[in-house]
Parts: C-alpha cells; sequence; structure tokens
C-alpha cells in the first residue's frame, strides 16, 4: 500500500467527527455507533497497510538506515521566508508503530463503547452520538500529533488532543465530579504546554527551522545526529543563566510532555481524569494520549542525546515517578485510580527508558547496543499500550457489571466473569514481566538499559518493576477472590455483551504474543538494526523479582484474611500517606487557593475592578454621551450635507495650509 | 493605433463581452425568456469570474505594462484588485437574483444588470488608471448609473429620495475632485499621474495643499470619509437592498485602491508634508463618528451605513501605511469586508423581500425561526467586529501590522485609536447578534424560505467569513502581487 494512504488514515477519522458531530443527532443511536465503528475499522485497516509497507518494504531502506519519509507537507503560515509552518504527514519507525497503536486500540474501544455506552445504570445514555464524534476527534488529533512533520504542528495537535480529552473526561457534564475533573485535566495539561510553548519558541529562535526532517534541501531539527548537532551549533553557544539555551527549550519542552504524561509533580490529574466514561479512560488516559509526552522526546531524541544536562533531568524525573505512582497504587481502593496510577509508573518507566539510553557517554560516543533504551522505551510503549487498555477495558466490564468503582464491591467475581477475569490475569501478567507475556521482553530491555547506566539505577526499578507486579495482583485478587460478595448472590453479574467481550479476548492475545514483535528491527533511534540478546541475568532477576510480589499479593489477598488490616495497622501513617497520594492535591489546593490567589489574583481583581473596568465604563459614558450629543449633524436635508461636505474640504485645506506654511 | 494593445486588458475585454451578451440577450430573447435572465447573467458572469483567476502566465498577452501611451495600467496589484471585485459582484448577483424576478422589476430586468455591470467597468477603469482623464471617465461611469440603480423602486418614495442625494452630492463631489485636479494640471502641466508626480517633487504650495484637499473630498465622497460621508446613510437606507450591497462593497473597493495609488503615486512627494495628516485626521473622524452614528441605529440597513463609514476608515490605514504591505492589506481587507457585509446584507435582503422588515427589534428571538440566517448574520457580525478566528480578525490585524510598518509614532497613535474603536464597534456588531440570540421575545419574523441564488450566495459568505482568514495563501498572494508594484511607493 503506497505510504500515500495515510493521508485517509488522518482524514477519515476528521470526517467521521464532523459528520457525526454535526449530523449524528439526527440519526438513530446504533447507526451512529456501527458508523462509527466501520470507519474505524477501515481506517485501521489502512493504517496496518501503511505500517506494515513503511516496515516491510526495502525501499525506505537507504545504507542500511530505515529514514523518514515525507508524504505530503503543504506550507500552512510563512511568517517570514525563514518561518514557514507547515501541516503535513512523516511516515518514520515511531511515527508507523503511533500509527498502529493508536488505530487498534480506538477500533476496539469503538467496538466496545458499542455494549459500554448503550445504557447508563439500566438507562439510555444521554449523548451517545456526541461520544462517537468526541472518539473521533480524539482519534484524529492523536493521529495527527504522531505524524506531525514539525514542532508547531505537534503542539497544535497537542493542544487538539487536549481539548478532545477535556470534552471526553466532562462527559458526564451533569456530574460536578466529572466537571471538575475535566476542568483540571485540562488546566494541568495547558499549564505544561505553555512551557512547552516557550521551548518552542525558543529552540524555533536559535534553530530557525520547525521541521524535523530533512526535506527539499532544508535540514531538519533532528533529522539524524548530525542534524541535530547543526541545530544545536546554531544557537551558538549561547546562555542563559548558566544553561545553554538549548538545554531550556529542551527541558521546556519535556515540562510540555510531562504534563501530558503525567510525570510527578504534573500526574494529579490523571487520577481524577477517571471521571470519564471507562472505554475512554483505556484510549485517552491509558494507551495513547498519556504517551504522548514519551513520544514528544523520543521525537526530539537526538536533540536531547546531546543536551545531556536536560537528559539528567528526565532521567530523574522518571525514576522518581515510577516509584512513587507505584507506591500509591499499593493501596488504592478504587480500581480505575489503580489503574491510573499504574499507568503512570508505566509511562515513567518509558521516560527513564528514554533517558537512560544515552546516559553512558560523554558526548556519544556510538557503540554496539547503543540506543538500546530508545528501543526499549517505545516496545514498552507499544506492549503497555495493549495490555493496559486490556486491563481498563475489563475494568469497564466489572464497572458495567457491578456498577460500582470500589474493590470492596467486587470480591469473588471470577465465578460469575470467568472470560473477564482471565482476560484481566493476562493482563496482569503481561504488566508484571512473566514471560511470554508481553511486558516481560519490553521491561527486560528497559532493565537492562538502565542497569547499564548504573548499578543503582537498574536496582530502583527492578524494585519499582516487583512492586508493579504486587499492586496489579493485589487488584486482582481483590476483584476476582478474596470472599465472594453477597450482593452478587441475588444481583448475578456476568460477562457482558459480545461488542465488550470480543476486544477483551482479543487485546489479550495481543498481550500474549506482541513480545514477539522483532522491535529491535524496526523501531530504532537512528533507524539502524539493533542487535539485542536476552540477558539472562536482569531477564533472571526481574522475573524472580515479580514472582515475590506475586507470592505477596497472594498471601495476602488471595484469600479473605486479617493481614491487609494487620498491615494497614502497622504502618498506619505511610499507609494513610499514600491512600491520600502523599497530599499532593492538597499542596496544590494550598499553593493555588491560598498563596496565589490571595497574594497575586485578590490585588489584580481589585485592580481590575477598580481601573480597567473603570476605563471601559468611561470610555462606554463617553462614547454613549458623544453618540447623543452629535446626533443632530445628520439632518436628513441635502443643502446641509453639501454645507458640511464643502466646510470639510475647505477646512482640511486651510489648517493644513496654515500649519504647513506658517510654521 | 495598435489594437493589439487591447489583448493585454482582457479582464476589460471580458467585462464587455458579458456586458454585450447580456444586452443581446435583454433586447432580442422573447418575453417568455426574459425571467432567466438573471440566472443567465449570474452564469456568464461566474464563468468569467472563474476565467480572470487563471494564471496571468497562462495568458501571453496580459503582461503587466501600460497601454494608450501610459494611460492605463495592467500589473499584478491591478489584476488581483479586479478579481476581488469580480468575486464581490458576483455574489450580489447571486443575492439579488430574486428580487429582480420580482413583478415590479419585469421591464427594469435588463437595465439593472446592464447597469450594472457598466459601472463595474468603470471602477476597472479607476483601478488601472495612471492618467486623470481616464480616471474621472471612470469615476463618472462608476457613480452616475448609481444613481438610476438607486432609484429603481420607483414605487417607493425613499428610493426616490437616495437617488436624488446621490445624485446631487454626487455631481458636487466631481466638482470639486475636477476643481483639485486643475489646480493639479495648474502646477504641473499634465494629466499624467507620473509627470506630476515628477514636477510636485520639492513643490509646496497653498495651491497644491487646495489641490490634494479637493482630490481628497472627490474620492471620499466615494469611500464616504468624514465629512463627505453624510449621505451614505439615506442612500444606503432607501435604495433597493442589493444595490446598497453593491455600492456598500464594490464600490467602496475600487475606490479604495485608485485612491491609495493616486496618494502615493501621484502625490507621493507631499506625503508627509501634505496629505499625510489630512488623512490621519480623516481617518479619526471616519472610524469615531462612523461608531458613535452606527450605535444609535435601529434600522439594519442604516446601521450598516454606518458601520460601512467606520469600515472605510480601517481600510484607509492601508492607504497611509503607504508601502507595500499596506496595500496588500487594504486589498486583502476589502475583500474579506465584501464577504461579510454581502453576507449582512444578503440576510437582510431575504427578510426584507419576504416580510418588509428591517428593524433590529424585528430580529429578537431571530435565532427561532430562522436559525441559519442568524447564524450566517452573526458570522457577518462577529467578522465585521473582528472576532477570531473569523476572517475579518485577520484583515484587522494585517491592516494594523501594514499600519505599523511605517514604524512612525503617529500612526502608532492612530492604530491605538482604530483599535480602541474596534473595542466600540463590538457593542453595536453584538447588539444584532444578542437581538437575534438571547432575547427571548417572539420573533415577528416567520420561518423563510430563502431562493437558491440567496441561499448560494449566503453559503459562499459564511465558507468566505471562515475559511479565507485560515487559507493563508490569499495574504500570501496579495503580498507578492504588490511586491511587483512597489514603485509605487517610489517617492515616499
Amino acid at each position: 500500500m503506497p505510504l500515500s494512504f495515510s493521508i485517509a488514515v488522518i482524514a477519515i477519522p476528521l470526517l467521521m467527527f464532523l459528520f457525526l458531530g454535526l449530523a449524528g443527532v439526527k440519526m438513530g443511536r446504533k447507526l451512529t455507533g456501527v458508523l462509527g465503528v466501520i470507519a474505524m475499522g477501515v481506517t485501521t485497516v489502512i493504517a496496518y497497510g501503511v505500517a506494515l509497507t513503511y516496515f516491510f518494504d526495502s525501499s525506505y531502506i537507504v545504507d542500511g538506515v530505515r529514514k523518514a519519509v515525507i508524504v505530503w507537507n503543504p506550507d500552512w503560515l510563512s511568517f517570514t521566508k525563514d518561518y514557514v509552518v507547515r501541516m503535513g504527514i512523516a511516515i518514520d519507525p515511531i511515527a508507523a508503530m503511533m500509527l498502529v497503536v493508536i488505530t487498534t486500540i480506538s477500533f476496539f474501544v469503538h467496538l466496545y463503547s458499542l455494549g459500554y455506552m448503550s445504557d447508563h445504570h439500566g438507562n439510555p445514555e444521554k449523548g451517545f452520538q456526541r461520544f462517537y464524534a468526541d472518539l473521533a476527534l480524539f482519534t484524529f488529533s492523536m493521529l495527527g500529533l504522531v505524524v506531525a512533520t514539525n514542532l508547531f504542528q505537534i503542539f497544535v495537535f497537542f493542544e487538539m488532543v487536549g481539548v478532545s480529552s477535556y470534552l471526553l473526561i466532562g462527559f458526564y457534564y451533569h456530574s460536578p465530579a466529572a466537571i471538575h475533573a475535566s476542568k483540571k485535566a485540562f488546566i494541568v495539561t495547558r499549564l505544561a504546554d505553555l512551557f512547552f510553548l516557550l521551548g518552542i519558541m525558543i529552540l524555533g529562535y536559535y534553530t530557525k527551522s520547525f521541521d524535523f526532517f530533512n526535506q527539499n534541501g532544508l535540514t531538519g531539527i533532528c533529522d539524524s545526529i548530525d542534524a541535530a548537532h547543526l541545530a544545536i551549533a546554531k544557537a551558538g553557544g549561547a546562555t542563559f543563566m548558566g544553561c545553554s539555551v538549548m538545554a531550556w527549550a529542551l527541558t521546556f519542552i519535556f515540562i510540555g510532555g510531562a504534563g501530558k504524561s503525567a510525570m510527578y509533580p504534573l500526574h494529579i490529574w490523571l487520577p481524577d481524569a477517571m471521571e470519564g466514561p471507562t472505554p475512554v479512560s483505556a484510549l485517552i488516559h491509558a494507551a495513547t494520549m498519556v504517551v504522548a509526552g514519551v513520544f514528544l522526546v523520543a521525537r526530539l531524541f537526538p536533540l536531547y542525546v546531546i543536551e545531556q544536562g536536560s537528559m539528567e533531568i528526565i532521567c530523574v524525573v522518571g525514576a522518581f515517578t515510577a516509584f512513587y505512582a507505584a507506591a500509591i497504587a499499593c493501596v488504592q481502593s478504587d480500581i480505575k485510580r489503580a489503574l491510573a496510577f499504574s499507568t503512570i509508573s508505566q509511562i515513567a518507566f518509558m521516560m527513564t527508558s528514554l533517558a537512560v539510553s544515552s546516559a553512558d557517554g560523554a558526548l556519544i560516543e556510538i557503540h554496539e547496543g547503543y540506543g538500546l533504551g530508545y528501543m526499549a522505551s517505545m516496545f514498552h510503549l507499544f506492549t503497555h499500550a495493549m495490555f493496559k487498555a486490556l486491563l481498563f477495558l475489563c475494568a469497564g466490564a466489572i464497572i458495567h457489571a457491578v456498577h460500582s468503582n470500589e474493590n470492596s464491591d467486587m470480591h469473588g467475581l471470577h465465578k460469575y466473569m470467568p472470560i473477564t477475569s482471565i482476560a484481566f490475569l493476562i493482563g496482569c501478567l503481561a504488566i508484571a514481566g512473566i514471560p511470554p507475556f508481553a511486558g516481560f521482553w519490553s521491561k527486560d530491555e528497559i532493565l537492562v538499559a538502565c542497569y547499564e547506566k548504573g548499578l543503582g539505577w537498574g536496582l530502583w526499578m527492578s524494585m519499582v518493576a516487583g512492586m508493579t507486579a504486587f499492586y496489579m495482583f493485589r487488584i486482582y485478587f481483590l476483584i476476582f477472590h478474596w470472599k465472594e460478595h453477597k450482593v452478587h448472590t441475588e444481583h448475578k453479574p456476568a460477562d457482558q455483551v459480545w461488542t465488550m467481550t470480543l476486544p477483551l479476548i482479543v487485546l489479550a492475545t495481543i498481550s500474549i504474543v506482541a513480545g514477539f514483535v522483532p522491535m529491535h528491527d524496526l523501531v530504532t533511534w537512528d533507524g539502524k538494526e539493533l542487535h539485542t540478546q536476552l540477558n539472562w541475568t536482569v531477564a533472571g532477576t526481574s522475573v524472580a523479582i515479580a514472582c515475590v510480589g506475586i507470592a505477596l499479593a497472594f498471601v495476602m489477598y488471595y484469600k479473605e484474611n486479617p493481614l491487609p488490616s494487620k498491615m494497614k495497622n502497622a504502618f498506619s501513617g505511610l499507609w494513610e500517606a499514600a491512600y491520600h497520594r502523599f497530599y499532593m492535591d492538597e499542596l496544590y489546593q494550598f499553593i493555588t487557593h491560598k498563596v496565589i490567589f490571595k497574594a497575586i489574583c485578590v490585588p489584580i481583581a481589585w485592580f481590575d475592578r477598580k481601573f480597567i473596568d473603570g476605563f471601559m465604563n468611561l470610555l462606554a459614558d463617553v462614547t454613549s454621551s458623544a453618540s447623543f450629543a452629535i446626533r443632530r449633524l445628520q439632518s436628513g436635508s441635502i443643502q446641509s450635507y453639501v454645507y458640511v461636505y464643502i466646510m470639510g474640504a475647505l477646512l482640511l485645506a486651510v489648517v493644513t495650509m496654515a500649519c504647513v506654511l506658517f510654521m | 493605433m495598435d489594437y493589439s494593445q487591447f489583448l493585454q486588458m482582457p479582464q476589460e475585454v471580458g467585462l464587455l463581452l458579458v456586458f454585450l451578451l447580456v444586452f443581446i440577450y435583454d433586447t432580442f430573447m422573447p418575453q417568455r425568456s426574459q425571467r432567466a435572465l438573471p440566472v443567465f447573467t449570474t452564469v456568464l458572469f461566474a464563468i468569467y469570474t472563474a476565467l480572470c483567476f487563471v494564471p496571468c502566465q497562462c495568458v501571453n498577452a496580459c503582461e503587466a505594462g501600460s497601454l494608450f501611451g501610459g494611460m492605463f495600467e495592467v500589473n499584478a496589484a491591478t489584476w488581483a484588485m479586479k478579481n476581488i471585485l469580480n468575486v464581490g459582484v458576483l455574489l450580489v448577483l447571486l443575492q439579488a437574483g430574486n428580487w429582480t424576478n420580482s413583478d415590479f422589476m419585469s421591464v427594469r430586468r435588463g437595465e439593472f444588470y446592464e447597469l450594472l455591470l457598466l459601472t463595474l467597468f468603470g471602477m476597472f477603469l479607476m483601478v488601472s488608471a495612471r492618467h486623470f482623464l481616464l480616471f474621472i471617465i471612470g469615476l463618472e461611469s462608476a457613480s452616475l448609473p448609481i444613481a438610476a440603480l438607486a432609484a429603481f423602486e420607483k414605487n417607493r418614495y425613499e428610493s426616490h429620495e437616495a437617488a436624488a442625494k446621490y445624485v446631487f452630492t454626487a455631481i458636487f463631489s466631481s466638482a470639486i475632485f475636477l476643481l483639485g485636479v486643475s489646480f493639479v494640471y495648474g502646477i504641473a502641466g499634465s494629466l499624467y499621474f507620473n509627470d506630476i508626480a515628477s514636477s510636485l517633487i520639492g513643490e509646496q504650495s497653498a495651491l497644491l495643499i487646495a489641490a490634494v484637499a479637493f482630490v481628497i473630498a472627490g474620492v471620499g465622497f466615494k469611500l464616504s470619509l468624514v465629512p463627505f460621508h453624510q449621505w451614505t446613510a439615506d442612500v444606503y437606507q432607501g435604495a433597493p437592498t442589493a444595490v446598497t450591497a453593491y455600492l456598500s462593497v464594490i464600490s467602496k473597493g475600487a475606490a479604495a485602491f485608485s485612491f491609495l495609488v493616486i496618494l502615493a503615486q501621484v502625490f507621493g512627494a507631499a506625503y508627509s508634508t501634505v496629505w499625510e495628516w489630512m488623512l490621519y485626521a480623516v481617518i479619526i473622524l471616519t472610524i469615531t463618528i462612523g461608531n458613535l452614528f452606527a450605535m444609535r441605529q435601529r434600522n439594519l440597513k442604516r446601521f450598516l451605513a454606518f458601520s460601512s463609514i467606520s469600515q472605510a476608515g480601517y481600510v484607509m490605514l492601508g492607504v497611509i501605511a503607504v508601502n507595500t504591505l499596506g496595500m496588500a492589506s487594504m486589498m486583502y481587507y476589502i475583500l474579506v469586508y465584501i464577504f461579510s457585509n454581502l453576507a449582512a446584507f444578503g440576510v437582510i435582503a431575504a427578510i426584507e423581500r419576504q416580510t418588509g422588515k428591517t428593524t433590529t427589534d424585528d430580529y429578537n428571538g431571530l435565532f427561532k425561526t430562522n436559525p441559519w440566517l442568524s447564524f450566517t448574520m452573526m458570522l457577518a457580525m462577529f467578522s465585521l467586529g473582528g472576532i477570531p478566528p473569523f476572517a475579518g480578525f485577520f484583515s484587522k490585524f494585517f491592516i494594523f501590522v501594514g499600519a505599523c510598518h511605517t514604524g512612525s509614532v503617529a500612526i502608532y497613535v492612530l492604530v491605538l485609536i482604530a483599535l480602541i474603536n474596534t473595542i466600540i464597534s463590538l457593542y453595536y456588531y453584538l447588539l444584532v447578534v444578542k437581538a437575534m440570540f438571547i432575547r427571548q421575545d417572539d420573533c415577528v419574523i416567520p420561518a423563510i424560505k430563502s431562493s437558491c441564488g440567496e441561499r448560494a450566495g449566503m453559503i459562499l459568505c459564511a465558507l468566505g467569513i471562515i475559511l479565507i482568514g485560515l487559507v493563508s495563501c490569499i495574504y500570501v498572494g496579495l503580498t507578492e502581487a504588490t511586491e511587483s508594484v512597489s514603485e509605487i511607493f517610489a517617492l515616499i
């Protein structure tokens, strides 16, 4: 399939959004849903075709390097001759991989929503059509983001995924919690995007280009390591507060990515975003949008490689977030929130992996195995998208069956929902890193990369991997085992309709086999094949740690026993703190309400009311009275018109004469 | 005389051809096929307009150059300007189709189209003229037929009043303008723009100042600049809406372009000493007075008359900038203004034709009965007010940028005043939107079914309002066109 078909991949979701958004209300619910699913199915097939062509057609490999292909790139805004913003489509390894990920998950979520969104606690769901229109908008935005040819386009689509995420989190707009959550998500990510924009401006100012890839003889900023060197050299070593401007720019851009990818301390919006419908959480807040930050850093990877300072920051933030979120996930009782913290932790894995992949050299000596972390990160992004979407969709099925998010309302569901239970178990095994499930392969590569940076980094991440296994199985046992809940006997929950079960089965299958995708041949930072082999020491250790985590969870949560409450009482302080997410939300509340609002906003509001409004009112009053005063000028009689006319002309002449000739 | 010169003016020749075909159709076709005349004219004009967009390089004959001994100039900028006018006229024709097919128009249908096309030809002459004689011929042939057009609804008293007021003021302003030109001739001894320009270098006399003031007054009438504007409201209100629409956008567009050419090319040497300050005062007066009067109007056509006075002031910012960027911004502004204003007039005409209602109070709650008309009107008001992301925002932005490009402090102040006036103008534009959408009264206007032509016109206008700002190549194309004629500003 020619790569130009990728235009259709972008266009179909956009058209679906417009069509469903405008005509949806006139159509039946069923028709809307089926149309959405079919359109997404077509998109998925085309996206697969494009990705497979790109990966397996050797004509895209030049000198052993898989080259980025610019399919379409028209000028959009030209500020000056140098500064041209384009909008287009570029296919490179990570873009092709993301096309596959996004369309797959989006398709299954579309299908799943047919069942999930059909009723809301027994009543027909309001806004079914709106839901599908918004899903299409999100899919379009996300696809546009990954195929972006330049930083500006990425920014535009970054905002658009933010908006569609906002719309979907607040889908239940009659619920105050959903509204708060959507606002919080939007504001936090917008704040981060402010830094992103700053970063883009600094970068654009110094490099005189927004484009990623070489085209028409113009050098892109991160087409290769040489291009990146060239771009950074253009800054001419300019510094700001002791750091090079490029380091500032890249750090700012990372902050933008950190907002979307929920890195500490900008993670606070993601758990709340779980107020949205569960399919949305699966698509946006687990598999696709939240990895936009990782994608962004991966996209600019050659630049980050050179600016080691920014890379160090990413590394520290990532490693800390991974642990921090995992710790919180261990005590959450709401299953979607627990999964949300797990997502944060896993994305932090990807960030860390990106950051450690270049850590071993002063200005890059490229050696065998270099860039392993990059590959591992992308690999993990791929596998994680699959199994985390699976886990969320399972959670959705459970929530749909028991009408609650609390695991205390779920206990012992294994008997009632066997398919969901097995699918969830597969997801848990995959995320815990048990071979041969998908997560094992990608996480193993990440750990190897971390051990290469240093033993400390490796051990730290191994520990977090163990925690991952523990909290995932804690959730699993609490939902499906523990003690059977009384309510279930009367209100028999069951596996859901086929539209909801089929995605679970398919995604579970993918989660088993996705680890065997030869990612190291396909997705590498420089387009060359990377030769890797299983590092048995690391693999063995990580499997052992995972098993310990699972065993611990088994002992504590498989059957009802007093151990968990004993542990809770023994470490009550720690438990409380983790349960309340280490009081980060309260800290934010304090800073915004007590400090920023009181110290800055109140005086500004006063100034606004007294001076700005006063000025505006004055303007309005003056205008209004002037308008009243001069109304007689327009008398309606032609004689006076001509009089004013000639007087005007003469006055113009005479005053000018007076000014010019006598001054 | 070298007749091949006519080949270099395909736009004018094409327009004349359209005119002749319409004339022949009107004269020789039987009575029963006369009702098809509007469709015939519109389709013919649409084809002609589309052909004019064929890039200049494809037609070998139409290279830039001056014809007829330098009286007539063809270049990228005039070409683009005429295309803009053509697009506007096409929209007017689309919207007027139904009105001209009403019963009382049956005997005069052909005249409407013929006069309209002839005035357009006059405007083409104004745009391309590089000699005052040709310019005055263009000016007059673009003015006088409009008086006839304004009087078209001869059963209505207001229509007569409008025509009478227009014709008196037009004659008066022509006299003043001719006086100004004769002063110029007295100083320079020539009527060619180039010759005058070179002989005015270093000239500084009371005669020149009077000449410039009279020229500004003469063209200011066409543009309805304050204080030469007073005819506007009465004529706009009284004339048939299709004619008002034509008068408010097309006629202004052509006048603004030729005004820029005259001031910059002919009086370029006297820019900073004489006319910069005249225009400066006129712009401030125009924008402010236009706004102040627009606030109080209850009749929508009168309201748009004052709004168009104020808009003309913004267009003049592109003239006072005297650089290629300002020129491009001005043309862009005119293009956007054509779309926005014609959208508003389209809605007003559709409602007036079927219900006879034209005041803002009649529009209360219009949204409930006519959602699409209200939506189009809203787009038009937003665009006229300059609210992003509609085209009006971009055109205002570019015209301010063009003016600021001069770098003089006085112009910054002028732009600031214009900005404050933009805020004031929002008040009255949004009043209309408020009436349509927020007022809860029962709407006195029933649901209206507009005709195909009207609908097509309004859809085109709405699309233009939404898209022109976003399609950047339009502005870029205009800047390129004006850069190629930068010699106009040689004397600044």
